[in-house]
């Protein structure tokens, strides 16, 4: 399975009700991987490990067809903060 | 099955090479393969599932994060190291047990840290230091000052012995 930046954008919306995505295609284009920056509200009150746990579970089939895959999971206020150092 | 005796970092992993399995995930763990992953999780205060082995990482994320381990000062009598390419039981078996669908995967007094990102970030942010240092992994400090506070402490003590 290959996957395109917009089909994960896409999904990554869906299932987290986010309210930003940002998807880095690192693969060079055969779309096996990615990195992403995630902004949602689901991540409120949650530590590292919790977002990425729910990250990997809404995205469970994805992640497990591409080799790699590196996420960054802020809550709406967070990113506000931190957004800078990130453009 | 794996054999699960300890590989300390300048070893080889310790999951020896097993025959070759059919790359099926595995959706349920087999008690042996679990009991295998559990010796291997418990086998030291720091544990690295990876692919490759420290002195040759076989790919950026597991390279990265036994570097931060490095660089933290992970001592390596505390640390083991397993590589899952060498075996597809642990390969797969690992994510089951972790609940976690990526390799590397950091573990610390039995409790699971998280992958590449996650170290990153501990690392970055002071906590990872914070999280070896309690749990005694790190290569003690040398007592590079301990020798004039000594003295000073033998300076005290001796003038009172005299009386």
């Amino acid at each position: 399975m290959s996957l395109t930046v917009g089909y994960l954008e896409q999904i990554i919306k869906d299932r987290l009700e986010a309210a930003l995505v940002q998807v880095q295609d690192m693969s060079g284009g055969c779309g096996q991987a990615f990195a992403v920056i995630i902004v949602s509200d689901v991540f409120k009150g949650k530590n590292k490990l919790m977002r990425h746990r729910i990250v990997n579970k809404a995205l469970e089939q994805e992640i497990a067809a591409i080799h790699a895959f590196t996420q960054k999971g802020f809550t709406v206020e967070e990113w506000e903060k931190q957004k800078n150092d990130y453009q | 099955m794996f054999r699960t005796t300890v590989n300390r970092i300048p070893l080889r992993s310790t999951f020896s090479q097993s025959i070759l399995r059919p790359q099926t995930a595995l959706r349920f763990l087999s008690s042996e393969t679990k009991n295998a992953i559990e010796s291997a999780v418990n086998s030291a205060k720091v544990v690295l599932f990876m692919k490759g082995t420290p002195q040759q990482p076989q790919c950026g994320f597991s390279r990265a994060t036994i570097q931060m381990l490095g660089q933290q000062g992970v001592d390596p009598e505390k640390f083991a190291a397993y590589n899952v390419l060498e075996d597809q039981e642990l390969r797969e078996g690992i994510k089951e047990y972790s609940q976690w669908p990526t390799i590397p995967q950091l573990y610390v007094d039995k409790e699971f840290v998280g992958g590449c990102d996650i170290v990153m970030s501990m690392a970055q942010s002071g906590e990872l230091t914070e999280l070896l240092e309690k749990h005694d992994a790190l290569i003690p400090e040398e007592p590079y000052d301990e020798a004039e506070p000594e003295k000073a402490a033998d300076a005290e003590v001796k003038p009172r012995s005299r009386d």
